[in-house]
């Protein structure tokens, strides 16, 4: 095959340029950058006000998935009563809620939101937990140490844990029928939803079609798409005719999503790496040089003490010296004196 | 006189004996449960709270109440305050000790624990708080094992080896630090990404530094507490030096924890400040808030400043104990007690008894090592072919 150098230049530039804006992306990553979602991700959403509680979902989720037989079956509608939440074999749950203001009960399902920035696989220590950019987020069971900090994180409260499993116990949830999307087909739950309460779609095209629907009948919905901003925002999306806290739906999570939440403590790592060490050796050496200088002192103390006392020495013996050496002066003096006094008085008495 | 190998005359039978070794059985059993019939029997975990007093009391205190090694050393070799030298071989001992067992809990609590070095050597999720701390701990358990292998070694007659580590003591001692600040502040910022499940009274975006702070205080505390215990039952191990040196330990670490934990009060008032979270001391969560910060922090910080004025050490062992109590509250209320503080009662976790047999186990297991050690290696005494006096 004959390349052209045209085409080979302009190859060599795509390769450049591909190698360094995937080097920026990832620079980009690191840091705090909006991050939107990746686009063209699926999500599905949940028109509440059009759920009627059939469980049809739940018994799909279960078949679709190959999850163990419940022991109330599923055309059982009692279990309603009861607020439920997902389990290690119960991926989704519809619950039953009556809001004030409505006559008639709501219904909501519940299963993982799938986060567009998850806590659980910020939270997850050995990247058991991802976001594909499809949509899902996936669980690696190989992976899987079994901490559970997936489960403290997340906000939904979402992840389950096979805890009666002993030597093989996996974190469980929905996947959003991640290998079902493979092969082109719907998630189970959507699938079995005999009055289109959950839609299938881009997240960007489900949005429009809340908005839409908001817009439209204003008085039969919350101007409020739950999700869109919640925890960084999610690929499943929520409409309601209720208050979203009324039907076990928490407002108070805010938008900010979970690694921003832990990137200040992280962002802490070199700044301590880099720190200490340069800090307490400079201690080390303080405090080393402050005992050098103890001890310098110590020493010139103890010299300079010596010195005096050495001086005070020399000056008593100086002034025994001179003492000295004025008793013998005078001593001599008076010799000398009585020497001559004696030769006096010898001459006297010769003459 | 060589104070090594020096075994008192015990009886086969004796109180100490008795007790431990009921405790070690039980553990045995318990551990076979636990490795047989799964978490789910043994635990009181659920969905809703997948973390309880494994983590914790064994993990969070575990680890704040092994910062006695870091803190020490550091007082000794880096900021030179040559009179703790004595305290630093028990501390190192404490510290290793605490990180080994806090390694053998995690064993206990993670679902497939043969799979505990895959954050570190098979597939690193950089992103969690919880990667930095198993980093970090795995990294610091290396180093303290090397810090106290001279002791090992003293004891084993591997003189060559022993002198070289002595000399990057340290590099070690420097090491230990950053590690230390690492993952003790990683701790507290495990729960940053529960916003929504920890009382706002206990989150903040300080609990870190908090973690961090306390530890300090918590390492001292222990260091004390741990030397009057150790005064009571091993003295006879015990040569000149420390026996001399104990009570300016005790005096020295008492006034710092006393600083400390004034200090730790004025930045929990900034974080309350902050987050203008006043409202809530007057309600139920407030007084119990209230009842951890000014019950077990403020009075021992009280007692610990009028025993090192007054240079009384009763005082400050009685501070030191109240001290250790205040840490493991303060780290139960984060993990557990204001932990999924909405949920309702019915949903709350509480331990079964089978988990705090286990934590009684491990700590047990602990004390019995440590006596081990501490009567067979020079911990307590200075080895007589390595006298530095």
């Amino acid at each position: 095959m004959a390349i052209s150098r045209r085409t080979f230049l302009g190859s060599l530039g795509a390769t450049i340029g591909v190698t360094t804006t995937g080097a920026l992306t990832k620079a980009y990553g690191a840091a705090n950058k909006h991050f939107k979602g990746y686009p063209e991700s699926s999500g599905v959403l949940h028109d509440v006000t059009l759920c009627i509680g059939c469980r049809k979902c739940e018994k799909a989720c279960n078949t679709v998935n190959g999850l163990p037989q419940p022991e109330t079956p599923f055309e059982d509608l009692n279990i309603l009563d009861k607020k439920r939440r997902t389990q290690a074999y119960e991926y989704t749950v519809v619950n039953q809620f009556q809001a004030k203001e409505a006559k008639e009960k709501v219904f909501v399902k519940k299963q993982c939101n799938h986060c567009l920035e998850p806590a659980c696989a910020s939270a997850c220590f050995v990247k058991a937990l991802k976001k594909t950019p499809a949509g899902p987020v996936v669980y690696d069971a190989d992976l899987c140490v079994g901490c559970r900090y997936c489960m403290v994180a997340c906000p939904f409260e979402i992840p389950a844990y096979e805890y009666d499993k002993v030597l093989t116990p996996r974190v469980t949830k929905c996947t959003m029928c991640a290998p079902r999307l493979k092969e082109g087909k719907l998630p189970g739950c959507v699938e079995a939803c005999p009055r289109e309460a959950l839609i299938f779609g881009k997240r960007e095209s489900l949005l429009k079609i809340a908005r839409a629907r908001i817009q439209k009948y204003p008085e039969k919905y919350v101007d409020h798409v739950y999700g869109e901003h919640e925890m960084g925002g999610t690929s499943w999306l929520y409409l309601s005719g209720q208050p979203f806290a009324t039907i076990g739906m928490r407002e108070d999570l805010g938008t900010t999503s979970a690694p921003e939440l832990t990137s200040g403590p992280l962002s802490a790592v070199p700044i301590v790496v880099g720190l200490w060490p340069v800090l307490l050796t400079g201690v080390y050496a303080i405090s080393k040089r402050k005992d050098k200088i103890a001890e310098e002192e110590k020493n010139e103390a103890v010299k300079a003490a010596r010195v005096q006392s050495n001086e005070e020495m020399n000056q008593k013996i100086e002034k025994l010296r001179e003492k000295m050496t004025k008793e013998k002066t005078a001593a001599i003096n008076f010799e000398v004196k009585k020497a001559l006094e004696d030769s006096e008085e010898k001459g006297k008495q010769e003459e | 006189m060589d104070l090594d190998n020096q075994i008192p005359e015990n009886k086969k039978f004796s109180l100490f004996n008795m007790v431990t070794g009921i405790i070690l059985a039980g553990g045995l059993v318990l551990t076979i449960l636990r490795f047989t019939m799964g978490l789910g029997t043994v635990t009181n975990l659920d969905n809703n709270n997948p973390w309880g007093i494994w983590i914790g009391f064994d993990l969070l205190c575990g680890v704040a109440l092994a910062a006695g090694g870091y803190v020490t050393s550091a007082a000794c070799y880096i900021f030179g305050l040559k009179r703790f030298h004595s305290a630093v071989r028990p501390a190192i001992l404490t510290a290793f000790l605490g990180y080994a067992l806090v390694v053998l809990a995690l064993h206990y609590d993670v679902g497939r624990p043969w799979r505990l070095p895959y954050p570190i050597f098979f597939s690193q999720g950089t992103s969690s708080l919880l990667f930095e701390v198993g980093l970090c701990v795995f990294l610091y358990l290396t180093v303290l094992l090397i810090e106290f292998s001279p002791a090992a070694m003293e004891w084993l007659g591997l003189k060559k080896l022993r002198n070289i580590i002595v000399k990057v003591t340290l590099l070690l001692t420097i090491l230990g630090v950053i590690l230390s600040t690492l993952h003790q502040s990683s701790l507290g910022a495990l729960f940053m990404i529960v916003p929504s499940k920890l009382h706002p009274l206990w989150y903040s975006s300080y609990l870190p530094v908090y973690f961090f702070i306390s530890s300090i205080f918590a390492g001292m505390s222990m260091v004390i507490f741990e030397g009057s215990l150790a005064h009571r039952y091993l003295k006879y191990k015990m040569d000149e030096t420390h026996l001399k040196e104990s009570s300016g330990v005790a005096l020295g670490f008492a006034k710092a924890a006393s600083l400390l934990m004034m200090g730790y009060i004025c930045i929990k008032i900034i974080g309350l400040s902050i987050d203008n979270n006043w409202h809530y001391l007057t309600t139920g969560w407030g007084l119990w808030f209230l009842f951890e910060l000014v019950g077990f922090v403020l009075f021992p910080a009280i007692l610990y400043a009028v025993g090192s004025r007054e240079k009384n050490l009763m005082f400050i062992r009685l501070a030191s104990i109240w001290t250790v109590l205040g840490i493991v509250l303060n780290r139960l209320n984060i993990s557990v007690v204001a932990f999924n503080f909405h949920l309702p009662a019915a949903q709350r976790y509480c331990p079964s008894f089978m988990e705090i047999a286990t934590s009684v186990f491990i700590v047990t297991l602990g004390i019995v090592i440590y006596r081990f050690i501490v009567t067979r290696m020079p911990i307590f005494h200075e080895h007589a072919d390595y006298k530095t006096h």
